[in-house]
């Protein structure tokens, strides 16, 4: 198995804790099959050589503590069979932006090692990240596999989206009620989906036939069972066009239903 | 923020997306660090063909840094490490800290804090 990024240096007042859902996402793009499938979709040495030689572009939105955009990069020659990909992380959370900086630097640091033996020498680049609401701030059509570990359990109201200044502020000269108030704000923003878990998620799948990449885009997407996916994959298959959903990775039992479940969305080009 | 990264933002106002106006945005004040890394060549002839040459040229500008090539580089240009490695300074080792990037179409700035951009918007514009 491959090492989890380490997260020593998170604080997890306002940022998810790396948890089952996060796991999942690990495993099942590091698993044979996944890998396999990535690697032969994103070969720097395919046939059609304009297509994809070019460094894909990996997107997370909403990477927390940055453990699975820390991974993706820190092993991005055993999922992608090769290591300049370009990874860029996107959280409304300011912290959580700062930390997935720090955690996917570090993990490439340790993981991709000067060894002379290594048939690969090349270092993963982490490119930045960017406080954005889901896709909102990128090019259409740029990306070529995009993440999301959405907040998805199902809750009374969505809360709303972080202004654009209030992170500005200082904590420091914060009251203790008005940090706790804060944090779990913020905590909320990591989990909570709205009617059927659904609302964050819903926003994100209409966004993502203009996000990915014609030709290559690919999307990893997380449900829990109370979200509904298979009528989800029902949903994303009746956009026509080749569009195609399918289940990649799974975890654990409820009342029969696998309680996670992780779903690839991509075109199927005739 | 690694200066590669503006190639792939455009402005997050919906309305903006179709306007060719809005990309790429336009740095403001920027407050520049070089991060030394590792020249891969490699690395950097698979990431010219994913880059807006045009776009790329008008940040370099707005930056100060010396003009670049008129146009993207192919060939035997690929080969040339003199040119790699500018590019390589270029995309990956410069870093923007503080500053904004505004849109050409409707004017919003962003602000960039300690290497992130901040692409929130205010509800008016949501
Ligand atoms: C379940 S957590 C996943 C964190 C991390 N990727 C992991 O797997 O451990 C969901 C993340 O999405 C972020 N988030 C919530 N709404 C968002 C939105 N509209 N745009 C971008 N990120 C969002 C939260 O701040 C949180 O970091
Ligand atoms: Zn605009």
């Amino acid at each position: 198995m491959l090492p989890t990024p380490c997260t020593s240096h998170v604080s997890f007042d306002t940022i998810y804790e790396p948890s089952e859902d996060s796991y999942l996402f690990l495993d099942t793009l590091a698993s044979p099959s996944e890998s396999a499938w990535l690697t032969q979709r994103f070969n720097a040495t395919s046939s059609s050589p304009n297509q994809s030689t070019a460094s894909p572009l990996v997107v997370e939105l909403g990477t927390g503590s940055g453990v699975v955009l820390g991974f993706v990069a820190a092993n991005s020659q055993v999922i992608f069979g090769r290591r300049d990909i370009l990874p860029l992380g996107i959280d409304v959370n300011r912290n959580a932006c700062i930390a997935t900086r720090e955690t996917a630097n570090k993990a490439i640091k340790e993981r991709q090692t000067d060894n002379e033996s290594e048939a690969n020498c090349q270092k993963t680049v982490y490119l930045s990240s960017v406080m954005a609401d889901l896709g909102s701030s990128l090019r259409p059509g740029s990306v070529d596999v995009l993440m999301f570990n959405p907040p998805y359990v199902p809750s009374e109201d969505l809360p709303r989206l972080p202004s654009v200044t209030e992170q500005d502020v200082d904590e420091s000269g914060m009251s203790r009620s008005a940090k706790f108030e804060r944090d779990s704000y913020f905590l909320s923003l990591t989990y909570a989906g709205g009617r059927d878990g659904m609302e964050t998620t819903d926003r994100l799948l209409e966004e993502i036939p203009g996000l990915l990449a014609p030709g290559r885009g690919v999307a990893y997407v997380l449900f829990c069972a109370q979200n509904r996916p298979q009528e989800v994959k029902e949903r994303i298959r009746a956009w026509g066009d080749g569009w195609q959903a399918a289940t990649v990775g799974n975890s654990g039992q409820q009342a029969g239903w696998e309680k996670l479940v992780i779903v690839r969305i991509w075109k199927e080009t005739a | 923020m690694k200066l590669i990264t503006a190639n792939f933002l455009t402005c997050a106002v919906k309305g903006c997306k179709a306007s060719p106006a809005s990309f790429p945005l336009h740095f403001r004040d920027a407050e520049l660090e070089l991060q030394e890394l590792d020249f891969q060549p490699d690395f950097i002839r698979n990431i010219v063909p994913r880059i807006d040459w045009h776009a790329l040229q008008i940040m370099a500008n707005e930056l100060g840094f010396p003009k670049i090539l008129d146009k993207k580089p192919e060939g035997d240009e690929l080969k040339d490490e003199q040119i790699l490695k500018e590019l390589h300074r270029l995309l990956l080792e410069t870093h923007i800290n503080e500053g904004k990037l505004t849109c050409g179409n409707c004017g919003h700035e962003y602000l960039i804090k300690e290497g992130i951009a901040n692409f929130l918007l205010p509800s008016h514009l949501v």
